[in-house]
Formats: C-alpha cells, sequence, structure tokens
C-alpha cells in the first residue's frame, strides 16, 4: 500500500530533525496524535498542531504525558494510526502505557527526543540515556522495538519505519531521538506517494461471531478489529485468551508472554537494520547509534588514516539488539568500541554478545556530543 | 418455556458468574445501565464501554459491546482517543470511585473542561473494593478504611459539585436503592451531548459496610431509604456526604455547552475555510 497524498509533503526541505519526525508520521498516514509539551520534542508536535486540521487529522494537547499515551491506545482501538512524543521526564511517565499496548497488540509510535537525566536533568541537552528505558522501562517480560535516527533525513525516514514496524507486529515502537538530531537542520527529502511503502492495518475480515481477537495469524499476530464494526470484542491489559477475556492463570500468562514475545524475537533478523562500512577484515568494530555514530565516524576515519582497519557498525534498528551479528564477528575482531551518550548501557548488549572479545565503552554523561579524539583515543588503546 | 432476561443480551453471559461479592451494588448499576441502553435507542453496535482498574473496572468485561479494560485511573483518556477517533461511538467510561477521582481525577476535570461527548459513570462506595477496603478521595470523614483505622480525617470530595464546577453539563447522583431514577439518569446521560456524569452511591458490604457498622447490604439499602433526599436541581455546594446526615441525589445539572469537537470544528472552518480537512471517520 501507498501512502495517501494528503499527509505527504513530496519534494526537499530544510527541516529539524523534529519536523522532519512529524512529516514522517504524515507520511505514514498518522492521523492522531496526543502530546504534552515538553523539550527538546515539542516541536514535532507544534508543527503536527499546524499539518493536522489541513490533512484530516486530530492533535489533542493532553493534560498530562499519562493521558497522551493513553489517548494514542483509545484512537488506535478506533481506527486511527497514532503516536504521542515526549522526552526524559515525560518517558518516564509513559511507561505504564508502553505495556499496556505491548500486553493488548496496540499498534502505536512513541517518539522520545532525548535529554540528559536522571529527572529534569538537561531539559536542552543531549543524551543517549533513555535506550534501556526504552527495553526494559515497563514493569514484566516483554519484547519492545526502537529506532535510532541520526539524521533529519532518518527523523523523516525511520518515523514511517516505526508505524510500518508497528503495524506488521502490532507492538509499540519507539523513535528514539536525541536532542542534538531533533534540533539539527539538514536537507529532508520527501518521496512521491507512491514512493513510500505503508503497511496496512491488520484488519481482521472474519464473521461477526467467528472472530477471536486475539488468535493469532501464522506469523503470531492477530488480526484487528476497530469499534463500532460490530465485532463487540473485549480487550483488557489483564493476562487474557484468544478471546480477550482474563484469563489468569499459570498456563495462560505462560502462553501469552511466549507469543507476545516470540512474534518479536523469532524475526530478530528480519527486524535488523544496521549500517555497516569496512566490517569486514577489520581490527576494531566501533559500534554506536544515533547523533554519536556521525561523532564516531571523524574517529573512525583518523584511525583509518593512520592505517589502522577499524570497521564500523550503525544500529538504526537499536532494538531488538542485533546480538548474532556480534556474535558472529567476535573473535573476528580485536575489540568493539561503543561510544554512546550515557554512562554505559548499549555497551553493555555488546559485552553479553562478545564471548571474550574485548569491549570498550566510550561513555559520556550527555550535555554535548562526545569529543571525536576520545573515541579515536579509545580505539587506539582497544587495539593496543 | 424459556424466558429471556431482558438484560441478557447486553451481558456477556459466557463470562459470568462475575467477581463481584454478594451485596455489592455494582450488580445492581449494571442492571439499570442495560436497560437504560435498551431505552436510549442507541445500537449495542455503537457504544463503547471504557473502564479501568477496580471492582467497577470489571464492567467493561461484561458488557456486551465493543470493550476496554484500561489502565488504572486512565480510562477517561483513553476514551478521548476513541471518541475522537471513532465519532459515531457512544463512548462511556464505567468505573470507581478511586479510579476516577484519585489516580485518574486529574483526567475527569479536564475531560469535563473540555465537554467531551461521552458519558462517565461513577459506582461510589466510597472504597477501593479491589485491594481490600483502603481510603479513597469519596471516603467521609470519621470512616474506618484499612489505611485510616483510627478513622478518616480527610475532606473527601463532593462529586457533583466537582464536576459541575468543571463543566460537565449533565450530572446526577442516585443511589443503588433508587433504581428507577437511576435507570432514567443514565439513559438521559446516554442521550445528552457533552459530558454528563453520574454518581450512583453503591454498598460495599465486605470492606466498607461491615467495618464502619452499617451491617449487611439489607441494612445498607435501608441507610440509602431512610438517609436519602430527592431534591431535583440543589445547589451542588450542598450535597457532601457525611458519615450521617442527608444523602441528597437527583438531577443537579442539564446545562448546553458546546462539545469538543464541535467546537474544534466551527473554530477550524472558521479559521480555515476550505483548506480545513475534517477527520474522516
Amino acid at each position: 500500500m501507498h501512502a495517501d497524498p494528503a499527509g505527504v509533503l513530496t519534494g526537499a526541505h530544510f527541516l529539524d530533525g523534529d519536523h522532519a519526525c512529524c512529516e514522517g508520521a504524515l507520511a505514514a498516514e498518522c492521523r492522531f496524535v496526543a502530546g504534552y509539551p515538553i523539550t527538546p520534542s515539542t516541536e514535532v508536535v507544534e508543527r503536527i498542531s499546524q499539518r493536522f486540521p489541513l490533512v484530516g487529522g486530530v492533535f489533542i494537547q493532553m493534560e498530562d504525558e499519562l493521558a497522551s499515551s493513553i489517548a494514542i491506545a483509545g484512537a488506535v482501538w478506533g481506527g486511527k494510526r497514532a503516536m504521542t512524543v515526549t522526552s526524559g521526564p515525560g518517558f518516564s511517565l509513559m511507561m505504564e502505557h508502553i505495556g499496556f499496548a505491548v500486553m493488548t497488540e496496540t499498534p502505536c509510535v512513541f517518539v522520545n527526543v532525548q535529554r540528559g537525566g536522571p529527572s529534569t536533568g538537561l531539559p536542552t541537552l543531549p543524551a543517549q540515556a533513555d535506550m534501556m528505558q526504552a527495553r526494559w522501562g515497563s514493569h514484566g517480560d516483554y519484547e519492545i522495538i526502537a529506532v535510532c535516527p541520526n539524521s533529519p533525513q532518518e527523523c523523516f525516514d525511520l518515523t514511517i519505519k516505526a508505524f510500518n514496524l508497528a503495524e506488521q507486529y502490532r507492538t509499540p515502537v519507539m523513535v528514539m531521538l536525541d536532542e542534538c538530531v531533533g534540533h539539527m537542520m539538514e536537507r529532508v527529502v520527501v518521496p512521491a506517494p507512491e514512493a513510500i511503502e505503508i503497511y496496512p492495518r491488520r484488519w481482521t475480515n472474519a464473521p461477526l461471531d467467528e472472530y477471536l481477537p486475539f488468535a493469532p495469524e501464522q506469523d503470531l499476530v492477530p488480526a484487528m478489529a476497530r469499534a463500532g464494526q460490530g465485532y463487540r470484542f473485549h480487550m483488557t491489559g489483564l493476562t487474557h485468551n484468544e478471546k480477550g477475556y482474563p484469563d489468569m492463570t499459570v498456563s495462560g500468562q505462560a502462553r501469552l508472554l511466549k507469543r507476545l514475545t516470540d512474534k518479536i524475537k523469532k524475526n530478530a533478523i528480519a527486524l535488523t537494520d544496521v549500517v555497516g562500512d569496512q566490517v569486514d577484515g577489520a581490527e576494531a568494530v566501533v559500534l554506536s547509534y544515533g547523533i554519536t555514530s556521525r561523532v564516531a565516524q571523524k574517529a573512525v576515519q583518523t584511525l583509518r588514516a593512520q592505517g589502522r582497519r577499524v570497521g564500523s557498525l550503525r544500529l538504526r534498528t537499536v532494538w531488538p539488539f542485533p546480538e548474532y551479528l556480534i556474535r558472529d564477528l567476535a573473535g573476528k575482531v580485536r575489540a568493539f568500541v561503543v561510544p554512546e551518550l550515557n554512562l554505559g548501557q548499549i555497551v553493555r548488549e555488546v559485552e553479553r554478545c562478545a564471548n571474550g572479545t574485548r569491549v570498550v565503552g566510550v561513555p559520556h554523561a550527555g550535555g554535548t556530543v562526545h569529543d571525536p579524539a576520545v573515541i579515536a583515543q579509545a580505539i587506539t588503546e582497544a587495539l593496543r | 418455556m424459556s424466558v429471556e432476561n431482558p438484560v441478557e443480551r447486553y451481558l456477556r453471559s459466557d463470562r459470568m458468574p462475575h467477581i463481584w461479592c454478594p451485596g455489592c451494588g455494582i450488580g445492581t448499576t449494571v442492571n439499570c445501565f442495560t436497560r437504560a441502553i435498551d431505552e436510549s435507542g442507541i445500537p449495542m453496535d455503537r457504544l463503547a464501554v471504557v473502564s479501568g482498574i477496580g471492582c467497577t473496572g470489571r464492567v467493561a468485561g461484561y458488557m456486551h459491546v465493543d470493550s476496554f479494560h484500561t489502565t488504572h485511573g486512565r480510562a477517561i483518556p483513553f476514551a478521548t482517543g476513541l471518541k475522537l477517533a471513532a465519532p459515531a461511538m457512544k463512548v462511556v467510561v464505567y468505573s470507581g470511585d478511586g479510579d476516577l477521582f484519585a489516580i485518574g481525577g486529574n483526567h475527569f476535570i479536564h475531560a469535563a473542561r473540555r465537554n467531551l461527548d461521552m458519558t462517565v459513570i461513577c459506582v461510589n462506595n466510597l472504597t477501593y473494593g479491589m485491594t481490600g477496603g483502603q481510603l479513597t478521595p469519596t471516603t467521609p470523614e470519621e470512616a474506618i478504611a484499612s489505611t485510616t483505622p483510627y478513622g478518616n480525617f480527610e475532606h473527601p470530595f463532593n462529586l457533583p459539585y466537582l464536576a459541575e464546577s468543571c463543566g460537565a453539563v449533565y450530572v446526577a447522583r442516585w443511589t443503588t436503592y433508587h433504581v428507577t431514577q437511576m435507570k432514567k439518569a443514565m439513559k438521559e446521560a446516554l442521550l445528552k451531548k457533552g459530558f454528563s456524569f453520574v454518581e450512583v452511591i453503591s454498598p460495599c458490604p465486605t470492606l466498607y459496610g461491615r467495618r464502619n457498622r452499617i451491617g449487611d447490604s439489607l441494612d445498607e439499602m435501608k441507610t440509602y431509604k431512610t438517609r436519602s433526599q430527592i431534591k431535583n436541581g440543589a445547589d451542588t455546594k450542598e450535597v457532601d456526604l457525611g458519615m450521617g446526615g442527608p444523602i441528597v441525589v437527583g438531577k443537579f445539572v442539564d446545562r448546553e455547552r458546546t462539545t469538543y469537537q464541535d467546537a474544534m470544528e466551527a473554530f477550524y472552518t472558521r479559521k480555515l475555510g476550505n483548506r480545513y480537512a475534517r477527520a474522516s471517520q
């Protein structure tokens, strides 16, 4: 299915990442956004509020992030594609509804323009310190999908991708920007609508009295109904059976959690989205994501100029973590170097999969990006 | 000869028996609600029931309509998204006093302020039943709860006053003794355009009545009968509830205000003219 032309601003634009994210959502046929103002994400909803009345969308500024993060679920069950947008403190408030969306298999998108934390932290300055929160922040066991753009163009592209994955897997998808990517302005090319692929909602076509709202199809994902079609279905955040009725038993819990996690885990390879550069034959591989990947590039170039064989792996999809790639490289390279704007989050994933190969983190508490020289120094030391 | 109970088609019989205790008033409110739907003429396929968490939060799951059992306190914002996405639906939030007015209080006041076109039914049993009888924002002063073992010294909310102050266009209160009036109020609320609110004072014999020496559910119904004073149009400032004294019941507010969606559409039409694209349904 191709994008509805009404929401697609085809052409070349000069946009910041927040605005590009808004345009990505519009192109992905998002027509409901609930948000609450928070720096540095507010520009996304400001542009939404300006654009939506012109394209048949509904934007509502809710009373807080708790409300925003469940209003989108209501809109999805009313038939819309929906997202909410926030930053650190708001993201913390949204955690319960990420779990609710996982449990009720509500396809929706959460955008987090990351800033420094904990607490109010650094409202106007960048960090990448919510990466583990995106993965584990809601209570209970679950899998999640998170994409991480490193430019305004990717804010556009990966927001569309996030909506498509949300629909395909019927799960919430996180778009993890950071303040730098959100506020940097670059050229963003919006393709023609017919060049934008949209994954349609998996509407059920079951007869009214035969529909089981949580009975999976072959790929473990159930087909969806919306309110008002006559299915008179039930959904709940409680552990439930295929009918959607509460089934709070040991076996019911085991069965549901297995399916909810398997539908993502079993597609870890299909979900992998990494950009590799000179990884084959590399002595060291620098693994990075988001804004830090652009800074790391400078360090990689410096080392290559010195004759070192340094490869680069950039994660565009951070969750599920592409662990099989790291396991495959472990033993072939002498070291992994992981710069990130936090005190060590994704580096733990690399360590988990490195099978004894040296892993060197390059932590940074946030507020600015790394000095490329510090990353270059870490690579040099890793290879010593 | 088989006789069908008239409320049965509105319920999910395959989910019976329900979880509520003997003597609980929630079932009585659901009975009235089904009859109100029936009389309202709203097609079942056009009705959605949204609940939060708690004993009353289980109502959605027993209603044979599109039904949503959401998170604690957040039924109203879920319903907000649902209504804005599917305006043809009649959206009813059905939940308890703790869910709607403690953890969910902020959403109630803003939904009333916006005049979202939805009905909120609060079964007010003055306690948290599901978790074992703790203090809620409506527990009367002096009442014993599991977290106020010496009695409550907090001032409770007066729900009709709160609803009216925040902008609700229809506000009524009844008790589970007043089944005819309750059903009528629910029907009027269902048919009222805008944010309508029905409070039903309801017994929780297991965790409130017994602890506060009201007795069993029958005793509680007798209390409702003797304490209730019907005052339609009463000043909502005057209808707060205490341990003793009158329970003022009736229809307190029935007025007109532009709904959120009508305001939005009229405003954008005025400001944007034919550039405005209405949301598709």
